[in-house]
């Protein structure tokens, strides 16, 4: 070996002891904190799990399709806020889907100069850090009135249908009720649906574009046959994401909800959800009504579960397509 | 040739370039560009990078409309047509003149639908079946993903995706072809494959080429055109056509000296 390449033998571990020490340690520690997020939620669903027993033992499973809620007799059953639950996400699904997608293509285009589009783009982020609590609010304040009259309008109009009728000897929609509450998530996730979409369409290959419009399709031609179905299990993605957060939201669906306990098909009609019955009755509950809401929590909880257990498996299958 | 041939020239014309500049903003990018291209043959531009090969090839189905700012002077005609004149669809065009590009590009969908992509914009009647057959055999991948035209286009090799993309080009059944450095990512026998499939396609398309390989320039086309770049007063640099002839002529006796020296490999 000559004198010019070195010694490589003793090149190899020269490194301080100090410095392994410091690796060994910082690998350690993000196991810890890896470890900490698993253990947490674990955490949270053996406490609640554990205090849900004595419901789950009186009431079993036919808890989730019974409907009276009863404290002074002390009988609860949880599907009028199940069924709340689902059908106030599906109304704001149905609702915010096709609008957000539509914001995300109009802001990934070039239909605006970039500036502009820019600042939308901020201004659609800064709609997604706005308090629940002020979502409720203005939906007090200006929801609820728009929304009598637009119920008013349906059940006019569209009243023969079951899921715009009144009950007999009611003319007019009342303030709070289901579609109010779709209409406020609707709007609390539609900046979720379309920031995310959004970032799925620019992503995509630029290269995508250019071949289609080089074989003679028209922009919209590229946007419906490419680039959403290139962009869709982005798009999947985020519509489970503002799922998520639609069955959980509490504040501003407690606030304009109406808080009634029965499961009606009439959206116009005041209802709750499992997150409003929590909100509701927590502070001032015990014993087995108590129980019974870690029961409806448990219930939320397994919900939320399956919607992301589903967004990952619908993620997976169209990336494969 | 028929007595109403216009020029003296063996062969019709398919694309004139009488006279360009293009421009991208306030920037010049090709200059004073004139330039015939035969119907039936492979014309390649070669040239070292920047100096506007690309920019041009994509003037020929208006492709480049897409970036801000663009603009062409002078005239570009297909079929003696103004390309660039208000009437012209660019869509319309784009249907007549496919283009591949230098990364294949397959849509994330199935081999049949990537091919039947085009048709289907156009709205065709006919057999699709036989149509996404016969483009496959022509684009000589056929006997490779005959048992497969389900499979997603984007899971076959980069030589089989972009014989995939000139079959989604020539399903549209287009006039000319523009090819930009389609086999800069590809491996050497995937090459070869490509250029032998030239020399088939040539028979039905008018084929334009650009290609960063001098080899393959003189191996596959009939023509050659040489752009360099040269320095403006202001600093900027500008391409533009230094020789324009047949590929034969272009890599043994060029006129210019630059020519020479690129070719030579001296430069570039």
């Amino acid at each position: 070996m000559s004198a010019a390449t070195g010694n490589p033998s003793s090149a190899i571990s020269q490194r301080s002891a100090t410095s392994k020490t410091l690796d060994t340690g910082f690998i350690l520690l993000t196991r810890i904190f890896a470890a900490g997020v698993g253990i947490l939620l674990l955490w949270i669903a053996i406490i609640v799990g554990i205090q849900a027993i004595p419901a789950i033992q009186t009431f079993g499973l036919g808890f989730i399709t019974s409907s009276t809620w009863n404290p002074v007799k002390d009988i609860y059953g949880a599907w009028p806020h199940v069924y709340g639950t689902l059908v106030s996400a599906s109304i704001a699904l149905l609702l915010a889907l096709p609008v957000g997608v539509g914001v995300a293509l109009f802001l990934s285009e070039d239909f605006l100069p970039a500036r502009i589009q820019n600042i939308l783009v901020f201004v659609l982020e800064l709609l997604a850090a706005i308090p629940s609590v002020v979502y409720g609010f203005w939906g007090i304040v200006v929801l609820i009135p728009t929304m009598r009259y637009v119920g008013g309008l349906l059940n006019r109009t569209l009243g023969w249908l079951p899921l715009f009728a009144l009950p007999p000897g009611q003319t007019e929609v009342t303030g709070p009720g289901m579609h109010v509450a779709g209409v406020v998530l609707a709007i609390m996730i539609l900046p979720i649906i379309a920031a995310i979409s959004r970032d799925a369409l620019i992503s995509v290959a630029p290269e995508l574009r250019q071949a289609a419009l080089g074989l003679g399709a028209t922009r919209w031609e590229t946007i419906l046959k490419i680039m959403l179905p290139a962009a869709s299990s982005g798009i999947v993605g985020g519509t489970m994401l503002a799922l998520g957060r639609a069955l959980g939201e509490t504040m501003a669906v407690t606030m304009v909800i109406g808080n009634a306990k029965a499961a009606s098909t009439s959206v116009l009609l005041p209802a709750s959800t499992i997150a409003s019955l929590l909100a509701n009755e927590f502070a001032e509950a015990d014993g087995l009504q108590l129980s019974s809401l870690m029961y409806t929590a448990l219930i939320l909880f397994g919900l939320t579960l399956l919607v992301n257990v589903l967004a990952e498996v619908i993620v997976r299958r169209f990336r494969q397509i | 040739m028929s007595s109403d041939t216009k020029s003296s020239s063996p062969t019709e014309t398919v694309l004139k370039t009488e006279n360009a500049s293009v421009y991208y903003g306030n920037f010049r990018a090709l200059q004073g560009i004139s330039l015939d291209i035969p119907k039936q043959q492979i014309t390649a531009l070669i040239g070292p990078s920047g100096c506007g090969k690309s920019t041009l090839l994509r003037c020929y189905n208006r492709l480049n409309d897409l970036v801000k700012g663009f603009r062409v002077e002078g005239k570009i005609s297909y079929h003696g047509q103004d390309l660039y004149a208000p009437e012209i669809d660019p869509v319309e065009l784009r249907r007549r003149i496919g283009m591949v590009f230098q990364k294949p590009n397959p849509f994330p969908k199935s081999i049949y639908d990537n091919i039947a992509f085009g048709p289907r914009l156009v709205g065709y009647k006919g057999d699709m079946d036989d149509l996404v057959e016969r483009s496959l055999k022509q684009s000589a991948l056929w006997d490779e993903v005959k048992d497969k035209l389900k499979q997603n286009g984007a899971a076959l090799s980069g030589g089989q995706q972009q014989r995939l993309c000139i079959a989604r080009a020539i399903a549209v059944q287009p006039d000319v072809i523009l090819m930009d450095e389609p086999c800069s990512a590809l491996d050497p026998i995937s090459t070869l494959r490509i250029e032998d499939l030239l020399q088939e396609l040539k028979q039905h398309y008018t084929i334009i080429i650009v290609t960063h390989n001098m080899q393959q320039a003189s191996r596959v086309s009939d023509m050659t055109a040489f752009f360099n770049v040269e320095m403006t007063e202001k600093g900027g640099r500008v391409g533009h056509l230094v020789e324009y002839s047949e590929t034969q002529r272009i890599f043994q006796s060029p006129t210019e000296k630059s020519t020479q020296e690129y070719v030579s490999g001296r430069f570039g």
